[in-house]
């Protein structure tokens, strides 16, 4: 038996967990592959109109994977408890996927306010696939602490690269939108490029990030963007720049970057992607941004030397 | 500084949130102006570019409201975004340099009972929660013959001999429940109209019915859907309408369980806002044997974007004809009022094929 794991949407908060959990229980899987035009393509036939860019990108891996397994891997959050809910598309895209393709995805539920919890999600998958509830449980966990000692590292990679010198921007999105080859990538690499170091607003402890979140603006009740909003006020003071990378049309993002954007006073663009973008207004905007944080860290550097030299 | 309290506006539930706003609160309530066309522009102008309509709608009220005097605002919030509003309506308005109060009644998709009365107490220092609780119940009864008597409107309007009577019988309806004294005066109230109502001479005979399912707002508020009923009962059409307050407010929670039973072949789990329950009316629709469903939605609005494959093949597992419909502050009437028409002459011609 081969599960489908489209590389989309879920895939970049969870995906290493689920490889590690079948690898563990040694079921064989297949990854769509990255995003390219194809799959493109195939996400704009499948999805209605007005989807986001995310989704209509979610559909397209799911298209692809179609015919080269016998079932896929599209989970449902629901919550993870009243204050920490999700996206709609995120309830929405198992009866989606059910509906447009007729595919029996498995059945993986989460939702903390009826106490469906992640390792009841994993029980169950595990039950379908064919094992018993000790050995999934045991794969699920293995999986779980080896993920979370990657996750570690990488925050304090991201961490680290908060005290160099360079000019540092920080980059805020929806971890499916930054990671993806069509929509993010592009532009990381393109600020990479030009010598800016980037920080990850998603590589941070969600502990602290949804504390700080909460704290700078009230009743905000999507787990992921209360993340991103926790992660802004985490690097205020100490980034030259943000950059807002977003799909068209996201429906929280269009109002939590408005929130987000009135707490600012550092330089800040908001990049909206959507399916026929070129890549090249996007450099434009983009260099002229990295000039302006490089002219505002030029500057401040060259007024400690003139009162240096008056001193 | 006195304080004056506006709400914004939907539908004609404005005389019942009136008429609880005056007699709880000791200090003045403005009534929001009908929307109109500047008050769209007002919401426009200041909103984000992709946010739904909803958001520029009650955004342009407020604006209108506070230009009118008012300095304190309340807003509701529900399952979807929504609840994110009065966070950026707040900061918006701030901007504009007016100095207001700012409610929201419902927090994370619940409302906690204990922070609204502490909210109203700020307000007002002789808020009583046992008046309170008095004229709610009469309010929510008023909400529901309100509901009751526009299903009823809804089932005749297109067929009435006399043009406008219905609706000019619904206006006073509203001028007398606006003046209500107590609760049984409104029991009495509703009954006289019931009956005036029954009394209206219609040639009603096989007729064509279309369901109008969809996003709550756009739904309820008549400027934003472009007179959408009205519209249709012109072609001598039953319309069908399932959301309204009484709905949202009583029923919501109990009809979600039965969808969830009867539609699991479409849809397994909630799909957030009212996107399940929209599934199951369509799937009701088609069993009842109506002529046709209209989707209508605000444009960008996700949980109805998400449920728009499914209605898709509910649509043609029933056989039921479905028209999708997204509206934007910028839509013209006219290009609703082609595709209606289109719309009736298929219906109808399949209706006579049969």
């Amino acid at each position: 038996m081969i599960v489908g794991i489209p590389r989309g949407l879920f895939y970049y908060y969870y995906g290493d967990l689920w490889t590690g959990f079948l690898d563990a229980l040694g079921v064989s899987y297949i990854l769509s592959e990255e995003t390219n035009r194809e799959i493109i393509d195939l996400g704009m036939h499948y999805a209605t109109d007005e989807m986001c860019l995310s989704m209509k990108i979610y559909l397209g891996h799911i298209a692809s994977l179609k015919g080269k397994c016998d079932t896929i891997l599209v989970p449902r959050i629901d919550n993870y408890g009243t204050k920490n809910q999700t996206c709609t598309n995120f309830l929405a895209a198992f009866d989606i996927v059910r509906n447009l393709f007729s595919l029996e995805p498995l059945t993986y539920n989460i939702n903390y306010e009826k106490m469906q919890t992640e390792e009841e999600a994993f029980k169950k998958i595990g039950k379908e696939l064919g094992f018993e509830e000790e050995s999934s449980l045991r794969a699920y966990h293995n999986a779980l602490t080896s993920i979370n000692y990657q996750r570690q590292k990488c925050i304090s990679k991201n961490i680290e690269s908060l005290r160099t010198e360079k000019v540092k921007v920080l980059v805020v999105g929806h971890p499916y939108n930054l990671h993806d080859a069509f929509i993010g990538k592009p532009i990381l690499d393109f600020l990479k490029k030009n010598h800016v170091e980037i920080i990850d607003s998603n590589l941070f402890h969600e502990n602290i990030t949804e504390e700080l979140g909460e704290k700078m603006q009230q009743g905000l009740y999507f787990k992921y963007s209360k993340n991103l909003m926790g992660s802004i006020a985490l690097c205020l003071d100490k980034v030259d720049g943000i950059v807002f990378l977003t799909a068209f049309p996201c429906g929280i993002d269009s109002l939590v970057n408005e929130i987000a954007f009135r707490y600012l006073k550092i330089p800040h663009i908001e990049i909206v992607i959507d399916e026929l973008d070129s890549m090249v207004g996007i450099e434009t905007r983009l260099e002229s941004f990295i000039d302006v944080l490089e002219r505002n860290g030029g500057h401040e550097k060259s007024s400690d030397v003139s009162t240096n030299g008056r001193l | 500084m006195k304080k004056v309290v506006t709400y914004p506006q939907m539908g004609d539930y404005n005389v019942p949130i009136y008429y609880l706003l005056t007699h709880i609160l000791h200090c003045e309530v403005k009534k929001p102006l009908k929307i109109s066309d500047r008050t769209v522009e007002l919401g426009n102008k200041y909103s984000p570019t992709f946010v739904c309509m909803p958001f520029k709608y009650t955004l342009g009220t407020f604006l209108e409201s506070l230009e009118d005097g008012a300095n304190v605002l309340i807003q509701l919030g529900g399952g979807c975004r929504y609840g994110y509003y009065y966070a950026l309506q707040q900061e918006i308005i701030k901007e504009q340099g007016y100095t207001f109060e700012f409610i929201n009644l419902v927090t994370e998709g619940k409302s906690d009972i204990k922070k609204i009365i502490k909210e109203f107490r700020k307000i007002d220092s002789h808020f009583s929660i046992l008046k309170s609780a008095y004229y709610l119940f009469i309010t929510t009864k008023m909400i529901k013959y309100m509901d009751k008597i526009d299903h009823q409107i809804r089932k005749n309007i297109g067929f009435e001999q006399k043009k406008g009577e219905h609706l000019k019988l619904k206006q006073e309806m509203l001028t007398r429940f606006e003046q209500n004294k107590g609760y049984f005066h409104l029991f009495f109230t509703y009954l006289s109209y019931k009956r005036k109502f029954k009394k209206i001479k219609k040639n009603k005979e096989n007729c064509l019915k279309v369901g109008i399912i969809g996003e709550l707002y756009t739904i309820m508020e008549p400027f934003a859907n472009y007179d959408l009923e009205i519209m249709l009962s012109q072609y001598g059409i039953e319309v069908t309408r399932f959301t309204n307050a009484t709905y949202l407010l009583f029923q919501k929670k109990k009809r979600v369980k039965k969808y969830l039973k009867k539609v699991g072949k479409f849809s397994k789990n909630r799909l957030g806002a009212d996107a399940l329950d929209n599934v199951g009316r369509l799937v009701y629709l088609g069993e009842k044997g109506y002529d046709g469903a209209i989707h209508i939605k605000s444009s960008f609005c996700t949980p109805e974007i998400g449920v728009m494959p499914i209605l898709r093949r509910v649509s043609e597992e029933y056989k039921i004809p479905l028209l999708f419909f997204s509206f934007d502050t910028n839509t013209s009437k006219v290009g609703i009022e082609t595709r209606i028409e289109a719309f009736y002459d298929m219906i109808e011609m399949r209706k006579q094929n049969e």
